[in-house]
């Protein structure tokens, strides 16, 4: 018995290793279901404006680069949500560390820039580490393939935070139309700075 | 009212003078920053990315205080590396200097095409902060990470 304990703990253990790095172009995104600001339970792969795929952004209230992009996000989610690729975001923050990210914070601000998108909040923090975000804002680009959401590309949303003015990349959008021409996105990986996530299990 | 818009005027002016005789800090796009990363001196390079609104970045600024008392003098060289944009910068950061007595060289890095330069900085990098990196001329790590003092010592003591 002792010896199988050993045994799951270790497979546990590698499970979580495994996991620990997070989603790749490619892979299989995971199905949640999470809170809305509006009180109701969002499923991703039962959304119904997700008929080609989704926009799924870990962002938060705090986060300067995340305020910095709420109008552009909010742009996106009015561009694509018709033509099948709705925003679906998602705090990840614990409120206890960052109180301007609580739940009731979250919905204030939905109500201030009217968010046309679900606003959902991560509360057991186990979608972020599953998709293997790190920051805010990081989008997660999904492509419906079958009953399947498949992970299409991952990063920023583009290459100026300060000015969406000075923007020459726009990698998120780019990435969405190469979609919907049946197209790979390129670059299918981005990075940028960001808040790191606040979790009381992580040292950042 | 016009005692009062009076007042504030005054104020606003004692307010701006006093930033005047401050220098402002260094900016930097990452083509000239990143000098800071490429030292081949015989000293070790703490490189600290942070911002005035980071909250864990703002918690670990005592510990590079502290290594920076310890190891100034023992060919230890600390930049602490502003990402704090905005309009207010300047005296935003300068201001935290001031709260927080601040001693560390700190720059501010001002380039938004943060894609371009992330994976320079170290591939390992996804983009959060605080991050540091240290290195001297034959060895360099870099940590997404925050730091209490003794760790960041500890760190630091496999370079001296």
């Amino acid at each position: 018995m002792k010896k199988y304990s050993i045994l799951f703990a270790l497979m546990l253990a590698l499970a979580f290793t495994a996991n620990a790095q997070g989603y790749q172009v490619g892979d299989k995104a995971s199905d949640f279901t999470l809170r809305n600001v509006t009180g109701e339970m969002i499923n991703l792969y039962q959304y119904a404006d997700a008929e080609k795929g989704a926009v799924v952004i870990f962002t938060c209230n705090h986060c300067p680069y995340a305020k910095a992009y709420e109008d552009r996000i909010i742009e996106l989610d009015n561009k694509f949500r018709d033509k099948g690729f709705p925003v679906i975001a998602v705090n990840p923050n614990d409120p206890e560390l960052v109180p301007e990210d609580s739940y009731e914070k979250m919905q204030e601000r939905a109500k201030e820039k009217s968010f046309p998108f679900p606003y959902l909040l991560d509360e057991k923090q186990e979608v972020y580490k599953i998709y293997g975000a790190t920051r805010t804002p990081h989008v997660y680009l999904l492509k419906k393939e079958g009953q399947d959401f498949k992970v299409a590309y991952i990063g920023t949303i583009d290459d100026n935070y300060k000015d969406a003015e000075q923007v020459s990349k726009k990698y998120l959008a780019d990435a969405v139309n190469a979609l919907l021409e049946n197209k790979k996105p390129d670059p299918d990986f981005t990075k940028a700075i960001g808040c790191s996530i606040k979790d009381k299990s992580t040292k950042k | 009212m016009k005692f009062k818009n009076l007042k504030l005027i005054i104020l606003l002016l004692l307010f701006n003078t006093s930033f005047a005789f401050s220098q402002d800090i260094k900016v930097y796009d990452f083509n000239a920053f990143k000098q800071f990363l490429q030292k081949t001196d015989d000293k070790v390079y703490v490189v600290n990315f942070w911002a005035t609104w980071c909250k864990p970045c703002v918690k670990e600024m005592p510990a590079f205080n502290k290594l920076y008392k310890e190891y100034a003098n023992r060919g230890v060289e600390i930049v602490l590396v502003s990402l704090d944009f905005g309009k207010d910068v300047q005296p935003r950061v300068k201001q935290f200097i001031k709260t927080h007595q601040i001693k560390p060289l700190i720059i501010i890095l001002d380039d938004p095409d943060t894609n371009a330069w992330i994976d320079k900085v170290d591939k390992n990098w996804t983009g959060g902060i605080p991050a540091t990196v240290i290195y001297n001329k034959s060895k360099r790590k870099f940590y997404e990470q925050s730091f209490e003092y003794d760790e960041l010592e500890k760190e630091l003591k496999t370079f001296l």
